[in-house]
């Protein structure tokens, strides 16, 4: 059971554990933002390089700090290790250019992107990026591809993250859509177009922290922000059938798995409750669903008001001529 | 001249061919290990001070002794020949003159570590020296180095040759692990590292051609006696693929330890600066190590002769010195634009990231941008500086060496001749071919 030390709050953790799971049981103040690592999928993780901190101490045995920071998500903890995240500058300014990296060539159609409100990216910039880019080249932009009848893939807002690349290999069958070219052009792509066909394909939706998979059905229908989460259960044979249903008025509009704090899902569900079953009587209803990020998803029932401490209005300063 | 353990035969016709290979005492090392057990043969190589030939000079016989040997799992050798590093031509050259070296070599270090098949990783472009190697190593399977039994010993060895696709990422060992297995030749999150869970997730050592073929003179020689030779924590002798703007560009085997002003300047190697011209710039060993201006290259900053070796090279850290790195030794005269070059670079760099991780993905084809717009003439001060940042966010955050490739050029060449940078920016008339450089590279893309 090592004993490990975040930003100067100490925890023990089972053997095995990373740096970012360690973080997590803290608590929010000291856990580093995620957009490739995906609690449930296996080796996902260690490629957007936003987790990355700085290890200060090795461990008890070899109490040398590590030069480069590391991936939090991909390293484990070690007896007697000391981590700097929220308290090394080099760290946080290390961040910003990551950030500043991941929106480079990200077109910034929020206000037509319908991940607009739950995008893990949106929080990210906003929380650890700069307020202005120093890009001014024209952004990449690729030409679509069609998935099949429910996924809609925009490859321009594609982070590159792996996750749904993660979740074909390891939930379905068989992988049919992959990562082609490399470089700045690598792109999620299937090859053969409308070629990913199998019961838990929608979940790449879930996983997606941008808004490069969307859900058809429920594509230009609402803004996340005005539809009302309730959690729901039914009977399915394929999945645990536990669901968030998304309401606008009466109408469910979309229906995706259940997600913690961190914005993972909870259990992965299957296409037939998320994309066919879109009816209230399908349902057993359990109530609103809990949303206790800071998120603008505001149906009003926050668990708690989180205290925006990661950012400071003070520490802002004011627009510096370059 | 200096001592020669690895081109000793080069000149020899037909040193490619096995029969003559024994003449000129071949295979007589892969006997004498064979009297050894593999443990000594690793001390051996420890005992010589042997360190990586690829670029990052980890010493060789430490990384052996991490492979994993208690788990009872299959071990792997596998040797790195993707050799594609800008200004890097010297395994090429092993490989094409005296394929038996390095299968030689090969068969002792699989023997020190275990491993019972074992494979050359070799670049996709170097096709015609995979059908030289594939020669060889069905010569040596008839005489029997190869395959079941070698020598009576009881000791079995497959070796294989595979090539690549022409990815330079695929010379990380990680990536080359992968491509290996047939995936897409992205480098792997560390730890594990392969000495731990390589090669089909079992133990593997990936070692770089010149360091397996000097482990033949090793044990021809004795490692105490090998460890003579070099300066330091620099042993034994260093093929250096010299080119670029001097009278006799060509592969030298060195001993380590000479003086950089002696390689270029001597007329047993690079013969001094093509033209009469003066020396302006070395990037010393390979294009990712930082890029030195004439008066730190042949002097450090205290003064002293720099010498060819791992530490007087990097002696002041990256703020003065650079890296003895693969030893592909680029010389560039006084007409050099250092901007201009380190556009090629950056371009190089940009084409061969693998997209997996976002520093490098996106920095690389940033700086690229950037590098083209100053050639074009319509960069500004702000540009230099940005560049400076970019290379900052990138060094040190990606998975793979690669990202930290990119940003040293950049960071050396902005720290080193930012003058050149500024002038270039402010007076692009100034460089009128430019034009005509670019014409040059479209041309190309379009034939």
């Amino acid at each position: 059971m090592p004993k490990v030390t975040i930003d100067g709050k100490t925890i023990e953790v089972p053997q095995g554990t990373t740096i970012l799971q360690a973080a997590r049981m803290i608590g929010e103040e000291v856990t580093p933002p995620a957009m490739c690592y995906y609690t449930s999928l296996k080796t996902s993780g260690g490629y957007c390089r936003t987790c990355i901190v700085k290890v200060s101490k090795m461990s008890e045995a070899n109490p040398n700090p590590i030069p480069k920071p590391v991936a939090s998500c991909r390293t484990n903890c070690e007896e007697g290790m000391e981590v700097m995240n929220y308290t090394s500058p080099e760290i946080i300014e290390a961040r910003k250019g990551v950030v500043e990296f991941l929106l480079a060539n990200h077109p910034l159609d929020c206000p037509i992107c319908d991940q607009a409100g739950e995008c893990h990216l949106q929080d990210l910039s906003y929380e650890h990026g700069s307020d202005d880019t120093r890009y001014e080249f024209e952004r990449r932009k690729f030409k679509k591809i069609d998935l099949g009848p429910f996924i809609q893939l925009h490859m321009t807002r594609c982070i590159l993250c792996y996750r749904c690349v993660k979740v074909a290999d390891q939930l379905t069958d068989h992988r049919v859509h992959g990562v082609l070219n490399r470089g700045e052009v690598s792109e999620i792509s299937t090859y053969i177009t409308t070629a990913i066909d199998n019961d838990f394909s929608g979940n790449m939706i879930d996983v997606c922290p941008v808004g490069a998979l969307t859900d058809k059905t429920f594509r230009f229908k609402s803004r996340v922000w005005f539809t009302n989460p309730v959690s729901a259960h039914r009977d399915c044979e394929k999945c645990c059938g536990k669901v968030t249903l998304w309401y606008k008025g009466d109408d469910v509009l979309r229906v995706t798995a259940r997600k913690d704090k961190w914005g993972e899902a909870e259990e992965f569900i299957c296409n037939d409750c998320r994309f066919e079953k879109k009816q209230t009587l399908d349902w057993t209803i359990e109530g609103p669903a809990k949303i206790s990020r800071h998120s603008v998803i505001s149906a009003n029932h926050y668990e708690k008001m989180v205290e925006p401490s990661l950012f400071k209005l003070n520490d802002i300063k004011p627009f510096e001529d370059q | 001249m200096s001592k020669k353990l690895l081109t000793e035969h080069f000149g020899v016709q037909g040193i490619d061919q096995l029969p003559v290979y024994k003449q000129h005492g071949g295979y007589s090392a892969l006997e004498k290990a064979f009297k050894k057990t593999p443990d000594e043969i690793v001390q051996e190589v420890i005992a010589s001070g042997l360190r990586g030939r690829g670029g990052a000079g980890f010493p060789t016989g430490k990384k052996w002794s991490f492979i994993d040997k208690k788990s009872g799992k299959p071990r792997y050798l596998v040797c790195n020949a993707d050799e594609s590093e800008p200004g890097t031509f010297k395994d090429r050259y092993l490989m094409e003159v005296n394929p038996h070296l390095l299968i030689e070599g090969m068969i002792i270090s699989s023997f020190a570590l275990g491993a019972n098949l074992s494979f050359i990783y070799i670049r996709g472009e170097l096709l015609y020296v995979y059908h030289i190697l594939e020669k060889a190593i069905a010569e040596a399977y008839e005489a029997g180095y190869l395959g079941k039994n070698i020598l009576g010993t009881g000791y079995d060895l497959e070796l294989y040759c595979h090539t690549g696709g022409g990815a330079y990422i695929c010379g990380e060992e990680t990536a080359l692990i992968e491509s290996l297995e047939g995936k897409r030749g992205n480098p792997r999150i560390k730890p594990p590292f392969p000495a731990i869970s390589g090669l089909y997730n079992n133990p593997t050592v990936v070692n770089n051609v010149e360091s397996i073929a000097t482990v033949v003179p090793i044990i021809n020689m004795g490692g105490e006696e090998y460890a003579k030779i070099g300066i330091g924590n620099s042993k034994g002798t260093k093929l250096i693929s010299a080119c670029g703007h001097i009278k006799k560009p060509g592969i030298y085997e060195i001993e380590l330890g000479l003086p950089v002003e002696e390689f270029i300047y001597s007329d047993s190697y690079c013969g001094g600066i093509r033209g009469g011209r003066k020396l302006k710039a070395v990037v010393a060993g390979g294009s990712s190590v930082p890029i030195l201006p004439a008066e730190l290259i042949l002097k450090t900053e205290k003064g002293e002769p720099r010498l060819m070796s791992y530490e007087s090279l990097a002696e002041g850290g990256f703020a003065s010195g650079t890296m003895l790195g693969s030893g592909g030794f680029i010389v560039m005269d006084e007409t050099t634009s250092i901007v201009k070059n380190l556009f090629n670079f950056t371009r190089f760099y940009h084409h061969e990231s693998c997209g997996q991780c976002s520093p490098c993905r996106e920095g690389t084809a940033w700086m690229e941008k950037i590098l083209h717009r100053i050639l074009h003439g319509h960069g500004t001060l702000k540009d230099v500086d940005l560049l400076w940042t970019l290379q900052k966010n990138i060094d040190g955050k990606t998975i793979c060496p690669l990202g930290d490739a990119a940003a040293w050029p950049v960071a050396s060449a902005i720290r080193h001749f930012r003058a050149e940078f500024e002038d270039f920016v402010e007076h692009p008339e100034k460089y009128q071919d430019v034009k005509h450089y670019f014409n040059q590279i479209e041309d190309k893309q379009l034939a």
